[in-house]
């Protein structure tokens, strides 16, 4: 696939693999929609995406806040063009430590839900209109596989694992991941696929809030992942709309 | 005609005027009826505008609103100033708005805007330098209200459910009752969509005298993949439907500027479209459903006979079908 002048837009993308996804993705050329909640962040990623000779702007926004919907994909419409490929990174993982479901407030399961959950369902349905309306542009045939729009949840284990005190987060991601079926079913003439991509355990901060006494050593590198998942974007033509896939295994599918 | 006073929740139950302008017959329909009154080979051309927040609360000494019209380029804007009060006095009776002169600066939340120019006929259409970036705009701004509507419209209330970059000061409605469920069934049936995008400008200043000048010159950008595919749809003797006015004010306006052909690419049109206007693009319209008196009215002429469209609307009227932005539709199309 080629990228380059190909809007993309990247939640969570102040720190970690949001981060890594959006240089990966403007150093191929992409235009790159930063969006994350910290301006200082933020601005240090697109600075020094700029510094290498890539093109993002940064959208200061919260993605669960509803307020935020029209103004994240009306920023990112003016200034990027067309929203072609849309990765959902930005995640909470609710209250820290990480309390077992019998200890979660119904308010702290309804907030993990809104940023993980009805927040990109929001972004998403802002977004998905137009990319459909490119994608069945003018009479058939429609765009060529190469050239579809993508949606991709940045999923977890968590998502299909019952693990202790992951339950707020788990059920969001597994929400997260059938959305995409969903979306996918409804959509499979329209010219956008949608994919789920669980990228396995990174060195990132999330991690660190999460599991704080884990290894860093035992952890992936989440530069290493990025490459992996635009691994599989470049190689996306043959996989199903609608797929749930491990960035590991299929990245080295893909490339095999 | 009584008006919708707020976005309802069941866009393909609301009612659709189908205006047959070949046969000159006026039908009752439901806007989920539109797949059976498109034939396969029709292609639909869309406004993907989104609109802006473009209603900003502003002070000098005194508080007043400023409407973006349009945007030029960079900070520069145009706008209409509207004055005291809000949007539960209709625009033409609010308050005057306060001179402004060239170089005139004014506070916009947290921003500033500087007075560019100010229109020699109308003091308060106004070119402005806003020293704010489009987040700030989504940040400070609110959608355009009306005086009709029952309570506050947030900006998805005013947004079609394709709508891409913000260029509209106001919604593009006729694509408003357009769900995609409705469009992909319409591609189901082999009707085709296509897009452009239109900056629709705003539909009351207060001022009557500068609405008389109403749509001032607006811009567009028409894809190329609009352009082939209405250029595959005439060859096949498919018609082309535009949703809105402002698609047919792009499409004609851009076949005018290149000599009857119709070229990709971006523009501004200040066309005027009434009676006597022949469009070279489009073949019908889907819109709202407008009173005689209203200057889409005369846009429609172009479409239908006078006299069928009048009694379209004495017909709409006596059936009870709701008018504005959130109102009722009509489909005006030759059999």
């Amino acid at each position: 696939m080629e990228w380059s002048g190909r809007g993309v837009l990247v939640t969570g993308a102040s720190r970690g693999l949001g981060e890594q996804l959006a240089r990966w993705f403007a150093k191929r050329g992409a235009r790159v929609g930063l969006v994350a909640r910290g301006r200082e962040e933020l601005e240090r990623v697109k600075d020094s995406i700029a510094a290498e000779g890539g093109t993002a702007v940064a959208i200061v926004a919260d993605v669960g806040d509803k307020e935020a919907t029209y103004a994240i994909a009306g920023s990112a419409a003016e200034l990027i063009g067309p929203v072609d490929v849309l990765v959902h990174c930005a995640s909470a993982l609710g209250p820290l430590p990480m309390p077992l479901l019998l200890d979660t407030a119904c308010e702290d399961l309804a907030s993990v839900l809104e940023t993980n959950l009805i927040g990109p369902f929001r972004l998403t349905k802002a977004l998905v209109g137009p990319m459909v309306l490119r994608g069945l542009g003018g009479a058939p045939p429609a765009a060529s596989d190469a050239q579809r729009s993508v949606v991709v949840f940045i999923s977890s284990d968590a998502a299909v694992n019952g693990y202790p005190a992951w339950g707020a987060y788990g059920v969001s991601k597994a929400a997260q991941d059938h959305l995409a079926r969903v979306w996918a079913a409804e959509l499979a003439e329209a010219g956008v696929q949608f994919l789920s991509i669980d990228p396995g355990d990174m060195n990132t901060k999330m991690h660190a809030d999460a599991i704080p006494d884990a290894d860093p050593s035992t952890l992936l590198d989440p530069a290493v992942v990025a490459a992996r998942i635009g691994a599989i974007l470049e190689h996306r033509a043959g996989i199903p709309s609608g797929t749930r896939l491990e960035a590991s295994s299929a990245a080295k599918a893909v490339s095999a | 005609m009584n008006a919708a006073t707020f976005p309802r929740d069941r866009p393909l139950e609301e009612r659709l005027l189908h205006v047959d302008s070949k046969a000159g017959t006026v039908r009752d329909a439901r806007v989920g009826d539109l797949p059976s009154l498109f034939r396969a080979g029709d292609l639909l051309v869309v406004n993907d505008a989104a609109t802006l927040p473009g209603s900003l609360a502003a002070r000098t000494g005194e508080p007043f609103e400023v409407r973006l019209l349009s945007h030029d380029a960079g900070t520069s804007w145009q706008a209409v100033l509207f004055g005291p009060g809000d949007w539960r006095t209709r625009t033409e009776e609010r308050l005057a708005p306060p001179r402004l002169r060239a170089g005139d600066r004014m506070v916009l939340g947290a921003h500033e805007a500087c007075v560019v120019a100010v229109d020699a006929r109308s003091p308060r259409l106004v070119t402005l330098r806003i020293d704010a970036t489009v987040q700030d705009l989504y940040r400070m701004g609110k959608p355009v209200q009306y005086a009709y509507v029952e309570r506050d419209l947030a900006l998805w209330h005013v947004q079609t459910a394709y709508a891409s970059r913000p260029w509209a000061a106001e919604m593009p409605s006729a694509g408003r009752p357009l769900t995609w469920g409705l469009l992909l069934a319409l591609r189901r049936r082999g009707v085709a969509l296509a897009s452009l995008t239109h900056a629709a400008g705003l539909s009351s200043t207060g001022d009557a005298e500068l609405d008389a000048r109403l749509p001032l010159p607006e811009r567009y950008e028409i894809p190329l993949e609009t352009v082939r595919a209405i250029a595959r749809t005439k060859q096949e003797r498919g018609r082309i439907v535009a949703v809105g006015t402002t698609v047919v004010r792009a499409l004609e306006g851009a076949a005018l500027a290149g000599d009857g052909v119709l070229v990709a690419g971006a523009g501004a049109t200040n066309l005027r479209i009434g009676p006597g206007f022949r469009p070279r693009v489009t073949d019908g319209l889907l819109t709202g459903v407008h009173d005689p008196a209203a200057s889409h009215f005369a846009l429609l002429q172009a479409f239908a006979p006078q006299v069928l469209l009048e009694r379209a609307y004495a017909h709409a009227e006596q059936e009870g079908y709701l008018g504005h932005e959130f109102g009722d539709s009509s489909l005006i199309l030759p059999g």
